[in-house]
């Protein structure tokens, strides 16, 4: 099977999206004829024309505003905002418009749109590339967040959230962009194209929204992780020689609740790991699930390990990142809990 | 050292307050007639001097003047008469229901009646309004049911958005008005944005955007014309000037632009200004514009120069910002009377049938009311149950909405 980087697995998401359905339109920054400043959309104006793929102003609000509009008409609007960070001058169109249109209209306009961002750490892009803004769109009514970790799951997600005819929040770990990333910084980067996950297969599959992944099966603790976390939960379990169970959730709304308390209520245990900021993060409503659903199965306290409550650092750049030094400290935690 | 004086901070104001003489002898206003009407392919930097004047058609003397007059037929006015006393009258009865405690909330359009009403005349079927919530004139002029309209107001058991919105935030997609926002200029862009995408389906229809003087300082207005300049959407971008945005003149959102329509004149977006209670200038520019956009010819910003007579909405007392009689005062006279005036001159209407008119159509309205108030009203009656609240926020109901109406019993 090909092999494929996240950033190629995401092209050919919206390759395949497109060729499918006309009504799917992409555009943001850089996006057109340049490809888009990760490459994502790389291709796409040469072969579907400028009609279908084109470059947008700078500005984030015109994008995710004008895409409201063209989903009411009846296109499925697939954007790309730069960086998550840049998002914030769009939110309002993203959570009192995009969210709540098919609410207000009782169902005459529909908003069928993703919203493409590059998310997380990792790249030394200090505090305006760099951040995890997922919860600020899971707090919200009418949107669905969706946080790939692998080149499959990015294709199979993307064509999904393509096709949903709800609004979509996509955000793609830009630090795994080229190859998954364990949190040991120091080391050697490895490909896609030596790793399992990065084989993707041609033409149309869907990975469904809202279902996690159970990516090490473990009977001693359950770690909730999505994301570049993904690859430093497993290399915590595997340098502390816990047998934890590292499910990615993939989809942070709707989540899979069921997948998430069949474990705990396995193993007991559980550690929630996000590179965001602590306080009101996504982690905290995980949390909150767990002791609601596992209570009576708990047998240590619930271990959060996320970004510190700073703007994304510069410099402190691996102080910030919640490593497997950190997580595997929590992992011991709970064991001795 | 310096011998420049320390800087000073300016603030617009109004010229006059409560207790004030009204004044708005620095509005300047064009005669009736006096403004040209280049073709509609006419280049954008040709047209410059329209974002300055007033284009009207009706005279003192109530006649039909110029190069923007003789569009309408009698009957054509006589409809739009109509449509005008019509909207009016709906208004005072709902304002009236607000105040009888039938409903929550309510915004009315006295003075305002000829912009929504005339625009709706220069639209094809398919075409579609992103409208603020004064522009209830697009639904009756455009025939939409008037019973439609009262059940929203009153969150009855017939409300067609089940209760979820705010009295008057209409939504209608087969009448080609787009839900209603709250969160203002939010709709502007996505006019230009379904606009472009007419355009990218090589459709032939076409996006009207709306927008009030006071909103205009949003980015989402500055989005707008951007997109719109940048992909030549066709679109017709509408500025609502009624002079107050709740309690601020529109000083404050204008700045030191001349007028607002003269912010398309940066974006290569031709702009006119046109006396908004004229309702033969109202719908002679709006097919003008329509038909640039119809013709692929790109967008066009217009702004209607009006007055808001009534309070902003039922929450509030204009009388604490501005003088009681300034609407009187107000140069552009009212537009329900121009017209009538206008038809009593072409002889096809009188003041007897006028008065006839008026007590039909308040007859209509009443009966219309009391219809639907037999479907309920906000406190009392038949209403949309809470299942209704938790339904349609997406269009599967995602797991953990589930649970919850579960837990509320639902």
């Amino acid at each position: 099977m090909p092999r494929k980087t996240m950033v190629e697995a995401i092209r050919d998401a919206m390759d395949v999206a497109m060729q499918r359905d006309d009504n799917v339109v992409v555009f943001g920054e850089d996006v057109g004829y340049f490809g888009g400043v990760f490459r994502c959309t790389q291709g796409l104006q040469q072969k579907f024309g400028s009609s279908r793929c084109f470059d947008a102003p700078i500005s984030e609000l015109g994008i995710v505003g004008a895409a409201v509009g063209m989903a009411a008409y009846g296109l499925r609007p697939c954007v790309e905002i730069q960086f998550a960070d840049y998002m914030y001058p769009a939110y309002d169109q993203i959570v009192s418009e995009a969210a709540r249109l098919r609410y207000r209209s009782n169902g005459q306009f529909t908003v069928p749109m993703v919203v493409r961002m590059p998310t997380g750490g990792g790249i030394f892009g200090g505090q305006t590339h760099s951040q995890s803004p997922e919860a600020l769109f899971t707090h919200v009514a009418g949107l669905k967040t969706v946080v790939p970790s692998n080149p499959y799951d990015a294709k199979g997600l993307l064509i999904a959230a393509i096709e949903d005819n709800d609004p979509v929040i996509f955000l793609e770990p830009k630090r795994l962009y080229n190859g998954p990333f364990d949190g040991h910084h120091d080391r050697p980067v490895t490909p896609w194209a030596k790793h399992a996950q990065g084989e993707v297969p041609d033409g149309h599959y869907t990975v469904p929204l809202g279902k996690a992944a159970i990516r090490r099966e473990g009977s001693a603790v359950t770690v909730l992780a999505y994301g570049t976390m993904v690859f430093v939960a497993e290399a915590a379990a595997a340098e502390t020689g816990i047998d934890a169970e590292i499910i990615d959730l993939r989809t942070l709304l709707p989540y899979d609740l069921d997948t998430i308390a069949a474990s705990v209520a396995k193993t007991g245990r559980c550690v929630i790991v996000h590179e965001a900021t602590l306080t009101s993060g996504f982690g905290a409503e995980l949390s909150a699930l767990v002791q609601e659903n596992c209570f009576y199965h708990l047998e240590a306290p619930i271990e959060r390990v996320t970004g510190w409550d700073t703007p994304y650092p510069h410099a402190q750049e691996w102080d910030y990142f919640p490593g497997p030094a950190r997580v595997g400290r929590a992992l011991k935690a709970v064991m001795e809990g | 050292m310096s011998d420049l004086k320390p800087l000073s901070f300016h603030v617009p104001a109004p010229a006059v307050r409560p207790g004030g003489t009204p004044d708005f002898s620095d509005v300047q206003i064009s005669r009736a007639g006096e403004v040209r009407r280049p073709e509609v392919d006419a280049a954008p930097e040709e047209l410059r001097d329209l974002a300055y004047s007033i284009i009207r058609v009706l005279n003192r003397d109530s006649e039909a003047v110029g190069p923007w007059a003789g569009l309408l037929s009698d009957e054509e006015l006589l409809e739009g008469l109509r449509h005008m006393m019509m909207l009016r009258t709906f208004d005072a009865r709902m304002q009236m229901a607000q105040r009888q405690g039938k409903t929550s909330f309510y915004m009315q359009h006295l003075g305002e009646e000829a912009v929504s009403c005339a625009f709706r005349r220069a639209l094809e079927p398919g075409d579609m309004n992103f409208p603020t919530y004064r522009q209830a004139g697009l639904l009756i002029a455009g025939g939409y049911p008037m019973l439609d309209m009262m059940c929203q107001i009153y969150s009855n058991e017939l409300d067609p958005l089940k209760g979820r919105q705010l009295p008057i935030m209409y939504s209608s997609r087969e009448h080609g008005f787009f839900s209603i926002s709250g969160n203002l200029a939010t709709q502007f862009i996505q006019a230009v944005g379904w606009a472009m995408a007419s355009a990218m389906k090589r459709d032939t229809k076409i996006a009207a955007g709306w927008i009030g003087d006071g909103s205009t300082a949003e980015s989402d207005f500055h989005a707008a014309l951007v997109f719109a300049s940048t992909y030549k959407a066709p679109v017709v971008l509408n500025i609502v000037n009624n002079q107050w945005a709740i309690s601020t003149f529109q000083g404050i959102a204008r700045g030191g632009s001349g007028t607002f329509a003269a912010r398309g004149l940066g974006f290569g977006i031709p702009a006119l200004r046109v006396d908004g209670n004229d309702y033969l200038a109202v719908h002679a520019v709006a097919k003008w514009a329509v038909e640039r956009a119809r013709r692929n010819l790109g967008p066009t910003l217009v702004e209607y120069v009006t007055y808001r007579v009534g309070a902003h909405s039922t929450s509030d007392d204009p009388s604490a910002y501005r003088p009681k009689a300034e609407s009187d005062a107000w140069p552009l006279g009212d537009p329900v009377l121009r017209l009538k005036s206008h038809l009593i001159r072409r002889g096809a209407w009188s003041e007897d049938r006028h008065k006839q008119a008026e007590a039909e159509i308040m007859a209509t309205v009443i009966a219309v009311q009391k219809e639907a108030e037999g479907h309920g009203t906000l406190h009392s009656g038949p209403h949309p149950s809470a299942r209704d609240m938790f339904e349609g926020v997406q269009e599967k109901m995602p797991p953990h909405l589930r649970r919850q109406r579960q837990q509320a019993g639902i």
